[in-house]
């Protein structure tokens, strides 16, 4: 009974606000610690791989990126559909304050992926499964947040998003499988980025701890996005 | 129920043969765009006959996204479209029967000319059946997204390319399938599958579809 | 220890271009991302008293 009594005490901006802004700062500060461990394992502490040489060492940040921009998407969408079942402004605004986040993630996962491509495979894009689906993730990232800066009734701007979110978190699997279809159409199992050099624990010690990190930093970032927004609204 | 979406239907169907124009326009833009590729990638008839689904398909894609935005914007503008949701025929039913009316006017027309653009590619003719039935039912599904579209974007400024970018990464699907059972047809391999695929797409689309456009245009209109 | 030397560390067994590449850019998006909040948080400030 409490719980419940406590939940909806904090859909209300005006009491989560302060406390958005004491989990922001823990988790930034908890970003910050797991960053620095993540990086240390990274670099200093796995080995060099037998066949990438020590430029495998960038999937600390591409494993975590991509493991973000498709973790976030899947949050914003839930975000958004209790907004658009319970009618709370709270569950529309952090959706909106998620989406920038994960497209910053998609693009990074898309960046490093590239770079990791070259020297490994040769080439900076590959029409590799796991890449073109997130080039189509940023575009549903883009899409969502075009649409809510193309309306100025701030209702409208949440509902529509929503929508537009669910929507694309449902197509999400299909399109990820289609590609993946077409990809062993056209690919061939040659070029593939899902093999990754097989896993030394410290490795895999420092692509979680920087998964974490970049969790805790999503959190940090979107609660302060809220802020933000709950400020510019009320 | 069943008369509210015959009437739609009728409705929708008689404006658009009063504007054959808006029509002909999304025809020619299809037969236009994919006649551009050549000119693009140059006329080598082995690699033009390896392109030609991508081509077609993707010039469908973009057709039927011109069209689309059309859809609800006549209706918004006179105030039909605000009569619709008042009315006692349930909004999904109706937005289906628009959808449909859509189609029969937008996408079967590129079914039909499908095979012209074929022959420009001198794609073998025995792959003209699996292309017309890849189009006939991935079509259908490419109408049932756009409308979400088009009704979250109805009334917004840039809503044409707006709605571009909504809708063509949920496209996607639909467009790896259906050029990908011409190819698989071109392989000599059964192209079964992939139809199959693009059959289940249309389902769900069909009874889901409905639904977020009713949801989208109650969201666009309040 | 992987590295014997400073010189052996930026170099990255001569993929220090891919390497700082990803992840330079990496810190440069996360610094983007944080300045622009930062920002936005001075301005809703601002326009909120």
């Amino acid at each position: 009974m409490s719980t419940a009594i406590k939940w909806y005490w904090f859909a209300s901006p005006q009491t989560f606000y302060p406390l958005a802004g004491r989990i922001a700062l823990a988790c930034a500060v908890g970003a910050a610690l797991l960053a620095a461990a993540g990086l240390y394992v990274g670099f200093f502490v796995a080995p060099t791989d037998a066949q990438q040489g020590d430029a495998y060492r960038i999937i600390f940040i591409h494993v975590a990126a991509a493991w973000m921009s498709m973790f976030l998407y899947v949050v914003m969408a839930f975000w958004a559909a209790i907004g658009l079942a319970f009618n709370t402004r709270l569950s529309a605004m952090m959706a909106s304050a998620i989406a920038p986040t994960g497209a910053m993630f998609t693009f990074v996962a898309l960046w490093t992926g590239a770079l990791w491509g070259r020297p490994t495979w040769g080439a900076y894009w590959v029409w590799d499964a796991r890449l073109t689906s997130e080039l189509i993730l940023l575009f549903l990232y883009l899409g969502f947040m075009a649409l809510q800066a193309a309306i100025d009734d701030r209702r409208r701007a949440d509902r529509a998003g929503a929508l537009l979110a669910i929507v694309g978190v449902v197509n999400v699997p299909i399109i990820y499988y289609s590609v993946q279809w077409w990809n062993t159409l056209h690919q061939g199992a040659s070029v593939s980025l899902t093999r990754s050099p097989s896993m030394a624990a410290a490795m895999l010690t420092g692509m979680i701890l920087m998964a974490l990190a970049f969790w805790l930093y999503s959190i940090a970032a979107a609660l302060a996005r809220v802020r933000c927004i709950i400020r510019e609204r009320e | 129920m069943i008369a509210a979406i015959r009437c739609v239907l009728r409705r929708d169907l008689l404006l658009a043969l009063r504007r054959p124009s808006d029509v002909a326009t999304a025809l020619l833009f299809f037969i236009i765009v994919a006649s551009l590729f050549p000119l693009g990638v140059g006329a080598e008839p082995n690699q033009l006959r390896a392109i030609a689904p991508g081509v077609i398909w993707v010039s469908a894609l973009l057709s039927s996204m011109l069209s689309l935005a059309r859809l609800f914007a006549v209706d918004h503008a006179d105030g039909t479209l605000e009569q619709m949701l008042l009315g006692a025929a349930p909004l999904g039913a109706v937005a289906a029967a628009k959808v449909f009316a859509h189609w029969l006017v937008a996408g079967l027309p590129l079914v039909a000319i499908a095979p012209v653009i074929a022959l420009q590619y001198d794609m073998p003719v025995p792959l003209y059946g699996t292309l017309a039935l890849s189009l006939l039912l991935g079509t259908p599904v490419l109408s049932f997204i756009g409308a979400i579209g088009a009704a979250l974007t109805l009334g917004l400024r840039g809503g044409g390319v707006l709605l571009a970018l909504l809708v063509l990464p949920l496209y996607v699907p639909v467009l790896i399938f259906g050029a990908g059972s011409v190819d698989m047809a071109a392989a000599g391999l059964s192209a079964l599958g992939q139809l199959q695929l693009l059959a289940a797409l249309l389902v769900v689309s069909a009874a889901f579809a409905p639904w977020a456009i009713a949801a989208a245009l109650r969201i666009s209109t309040e | 220890m992987n590295w014997g030397s400073w010189a052996e560390f930026w170099a990255m067994g001569g993929y220090g271009f891919y390497v700082w590449g990803a992840y330079g850019v990496t810190v440069a998006a996360i610094a983007a991302e944080i300045w622009a909040l930062a920002r936005r948080a001075r301005r809703s400030h601002e326009t909120a008293s």
